[in-house]
């Protein structure tokens, strides 16, 4: 993913550059698999845009003395390239960090009086969305169910009635029971898929389905640097992360369970401890981005706006050598 | 004249009763119009004997409204109380002064058929007394209670609103029509006086005694015999001390006004014998339940512990023992209550001057109404203690103390016999034929049913996986996975959180039920109807675990209505986890409510299959099964 982030980089203007400036040559591409477990660096790509001579460095330590000792016409054009690249990797830090005000900007739009909300796990957007609506002076309640095993739903709360709110926190099997007298469900996500679906904190979509029995709207707030160019294929799988057993069953107290000297010695006690869920998309109802609000089935054109056609896929395109 | 003749043959028309209205008014009022009928069925007037005459205090016999008109034992029924009304009559009125004691525990914790026991149980010797319609309390001013909630008022709610019914009818009589709209306007108030007060405790059903005495005017009458009906309405298994919580709210927004009438409030409160502080910072959503300070009452009753009286010993264990969780479960808590009250029973002396059984059905109410205060009833116990009670009523007078002692024990022993341990045998003998080699079974939280299905066919040597699902904050599935892995199965086990990850891999979802309600809702512990609904999102088959005698005949579409809530703190703390500790010192923000539901209902769509004693049925047979089976079985 953290591929991903670098071409997300690439503008339209950087794109002609690109093209213009020659393929990387083997060597780099050699060192860069050597250090398969880090992703290519920016300085690693932009320090192999001279010639095919450039010695390859790994890491972006001393490679800005080395790009300076080019000759004087390569060095202008690779400083202009690594110019607007670090112009736009700001951009990017900066759009990352004034999305939650632009999202909470819409929060009046979309909370009026006397609601309740539903709300799982903790997400910083969600925060100031729901703030910026009591900012507004709208009275609503919060039900936060606390998000196990991370209980990051205990920190919002405490965020919620730091400022104000009323809140209540429930347990996540009880989000069924609620559902039905709540009016709208408001989560962040980790990240948004290009066919409109969410990678969200395990439980969500959980959630989604109670939301979709009781015809509850289910809003995702998600700041356009989450959207990613890919197709959940079997995420459940493919786009989890397993963490560790221990947060839901304590080692000492199961160590008994965990006799893996029986039998065949396959282990009679396995802990699925999934980080993500994925959300489909027709279970959402909307989502709210620094851009506006959309439709899960438009997710998929503004994802034309930040990444450029080339860079869907991180590809090494084959070295002709120079 | 035979008054009831002329009621046959004049109608006036501007006067229309609905129900059945057996009997014209006492003596002492000069009215010659008997109450009408209208239901053709009732054929029976005529036959009933000019009793009323005789009735010392003017109390009326048992109106019959509206039974359902189902069985052919119904109108036997009928008639037969028509017949053997007479001789209630004194009872009645010589029992008024212990009714109130009984209506606590009655309505408190039987919702439902409450079978009219404490009468003379000779009134009814081949009589289905089981069946007795008058559960179904369908009177003209209650006739705005929905129709499934009017059972709710108890037998002994029944006796004593018969009072206010006959009084009540020979005045709606004599009143013009204008006379009448004023009434029902006074009605209207008073229902909605009687809604805003919120649940009612079952003192209310005993508050009937003493209003009716205490308000003889006309117009109030009615107002308060509906006042009651609504206020008895609602108490699912409610306790009986609600009281205390109107007295220790300081800063609610909505002061619940639970009772009209300070005195039962002071009455309630000196009965408690657990006494209960009030939860800060109670959900508005569900005011009308129970929320108490836990952590308060354990200690406080582990010192009583020698002051008895009139406690005995088994039952005040086990009424420590659900409060402090050590028991915890529908067919345990049960089981358990089931055999305290055995020793009860054994250690009984039936008092002079009275009789065996009526003191000891008084007796039992009050054991019911401790646990109670220690911790809402379930249903299956609910169920039981209706067997019991309809157990002692139907004892013959002419046994001895210790032949009716040995018949009850007996009886007891025969319930938990036959409704749970045999009927767990059948339930796993039909589930382990649904599990097949290769499958992955999901189960929720811990259920007894479930646990001994997957080790019968672990046992069989089937070949299968089982995933446990569990959530916060009993964490009972660490229990349960424990037991299994012991036993050799494979697990998995996780956080019902994950549950939507793990169901591609299930093929089948067993669960156990706390009650299956008579809609086909599965009233279960929470977080059952989250696996549910995924599991019918994804097409895999829900079948769920529940011995018949945990049936119910009331209906619920949400889990709010009824539920029971648990020890909040329990929400704030991990454990196991010291380091989730972020809410430590809001606890008593305003703002930060903490909610923790014990129980949630599940909606009839996303079962498959309920796997009962009486076969395999689906959801929508649950009905069918109170009715037919569970009268003629279990009351009979």
């Amino acid at each position: 993913m953290a591929g991903l982030n670098l071409s997300a980089v690439s503008d339209d203007e950087d794109d002609a550059d690109r093209d213009d400036r020659p393929v990387l040559s083997a060597a780099a591409v050699a060192a860069a698999s050597r250090s398969t477990l880090r992703p290519p660096s920016l300085q690693t790509l932009l320090e192999d845009v001279p010639d095919s001579a450039a010695v390859p460095h790994t890491s972006s330590s001393g490679g800005d003395s080395e790009g300076k000792s080019k000759s004087a016409d390569k060095s202008s054009r690779s400083r202009k390239l690594k110019h607007d690249v670090i112009e736009a990797v700001n951009e990017l830090i900066q759009d990352i960090n004034t999305c939650h005000e632009q999202i909470a900007e819409q929060a009046v739009e979309h909370i009026h009086q006397n609601e309740v909300i539903l709300t799982l796990g903790s997400s910083r957007t969600v925060l100031e969305f729901l703030c910026a609506a009591k900012e507004k002076k709208r009275s609503f309640r919060v039900f936060v169910a606390e998000g196990a095993p991370r209980y990051q739903g205990h920190l919002l709360a405490k965020e919620l009635v730091a400022r104000g709110l009323q809140t209540t926190l429930i347990t996540d099997s009880a989000v069924f029971a609620m559902i039905s007298r709540v009016n709208m469900v408001i989560v962040g996500a980790h990240a948004v898929m290009a066919n409109g679906g969410v990678i969200a904190p395990v439980g969500l979509n959980m959630v989604a389905l109670a939301a979709q029995k009781h015809a509850v709207p289910f809003v995702v707030l998600a700041g356009s640097h989450k959207l990613c160019p890919l197709y959940p294929h079997n995420p459940e799988v493919l786009l989890n992360e397993l963490r560790s057993p221990s947060e839901l069953l304590d080692f000492g107290e199961f160590s008994d369970c965990m006799d893996f000297g029986s039998g065949n010695g396959a282990p009679l006690l396995h802990v699925v401890n999934p980080t993500f869920d994925y959300v489909p998309p027709k279970l959402v109802s909307l989502f709210i981005t620094d851009t506006g609000g959309h439709n899960p089935s438009y997710m998929y054109r503004l994802i034309a706006d930040y990444y450029s056609a080339d860079d869907l896929v991180v590809q090494r395109r084959p070295t002709s050598g120079n | 004249m035979d008054p009831r003749r002329s009621a046959r043959t004049v109608s006036d028309p501007k006067v229309r009763q609905v129900g059945f209205f057996t009997q014209p008014p006492p003596p002492d009022r000069s009215i010659s119009d008997p109450p009408r009928h209208h239901d053709p069925i009732q054929s029976s007037s005529p036959s009933s004997p000019p009793v009323n005459d005789h009735s010392p205090s003017g109390n009326s016999l048992s109106p019959v409204m509206i039974p359902p008109p189902r069985h052919h034992s119904d109108t036997l029924l009928r008639t037969a109380l028509q017949a053997t009304s007479p001789t209630t009559s004194f009872p009645y009125s010589a029992r008024t002064v212990t009714v109130p004691q009984e209506n606590d525990d009655v309505s408190s914790f039987s919702p439902g058929r409450r079978v009219v026991s404490g009468k003379s149980p000779s009134s009814f010797p081949g009589v289905k007394a089981s069946s007795v319609p008058a559960s179904e309390l369908t009177t003209v001013s209650v006739v705005n209670l929905p129709p499934g909630i009017s059972e709710k008022s108890g037998g002994a709610a029944v006796e004593v609103q018969n009072d206010q019914l006959a009084r009540s009818k020979p005045l709606k009589e004599k009143t013009s029509k204008a006379e009448r709209r004023a009434l029902q306007e006074a009605q209207r108030a008073a229902k909605a006086a009687a809604k805003a007060e919120g649940s009612k405790a079952p003192a209310a059903a005993s508050k009937v005694g003493p209003s009716a005495n205490t308000k003889p005017s006309k117009a109030a009458k009615p107002p308060s015999q509906k006042n009651d009906g609504s206020q008895v309405a609602p108490s699912e298994k409610k306790g009986g001390d609600r009281a205390p919580e109107k007295d220790r709210k300081k800063d609610a927004p909505h002061p619940r006004m639970q009772y009209d009438d300070a005195s039962r409030v002071e009455k309630a409160k000196k009965r408690a014998v657990v006494k209960q502080t009030e939860a800060r910072n109670r959900v508005e959503l569900f005011r009308h339940l129970p929320q108490y300070e836990h952590g308060t009452q354990l200690p406080d009753l582990e010192t009583k512990f020698f002051e008895l009286n009139p406690m005995h010993p088994a039952v005040y264990k086990v009424g420590l023992q659900y409060l402090s969780g050590d028991i915890c479960g529908g067919n345990a808590r049960c089981i358990a209550m089931l055999q305290a009250f055995k020793e009860a029973i054994k250690d009984y002396l039936t008092p002079p001057e009275k009789t065996l059984i009526r003191d000891l059905t008084a007796r039992i109410s009050s054991y019911v109404s401790f646990l109670i205060e220690c911790r809402p009833l379930s249903i299956s116990m609910g169920n039981a203690i209706k067997f019991l009670k309809s157990q002692i009523a139907k004892l013959p007078l002419s046994l001895s103390e210790s032949e009716a002692k040995a018949s009850l024990m007996l009886d007891i022993d025969r319930f938990i016999n036959e409704k749970i341990i045999l009927a767990d045998k059948v339930i796993v003998k039909h589930a382990v034929t649904k599990i097949r080699d290769g499958d992955v079974l999901l189960t929720y939280g811990a259920s007894s049913a479930v646990e001994m299905i997957l080790l019968h066919a672990h046992e069989l040597g089937k070949q299968f996986r089982v995933v446990v699902v569990d959530s916060r904050p009993k964490l009972e599935g660490q229990l349960l996975l424990r037991r299994l892995v012991r036993k050799g199965l494979s697990c998995t086990y996780t956080h019902v959180n994950a549950v939507s990850c793990i169901m591609h891999e299930v093929t089948r979802v067993f669960l156990g039920a706390s009650s299956v309600l008579s809609n086909g809702t599965v009233y279960s512990r929470v977080g059952t109807a989250c696996v549910a609904m995924v599991a019918h999102a994804l097409h895999v088959p829900v079948l769920v675990c529940c011995e018949a005698y945990k049936f119910h005949e009331r209906v619920q579409l949400d889990s709010i209505c009824s539920n029971e809530l648990g020890n909040p703190d329990a929400i704030s703390k991990v454990s196991g986890r010291e380091e989730i500790s972020y809410l430590d010192g809001l606890v008593n923000s305003d703002n930060l409510q903490l909610l923790n539901l014990i129980y949630d209902a599940t909606p009839s769509d996303y079962v498959s299959m309920v796997i009962t004693d009486y076969g395999m049925v689906p959801p929508t047979s649950v009905p069918v099964i109170v009715r037919e089976y569970r009268r003629e079985h279990l009351w009979s």
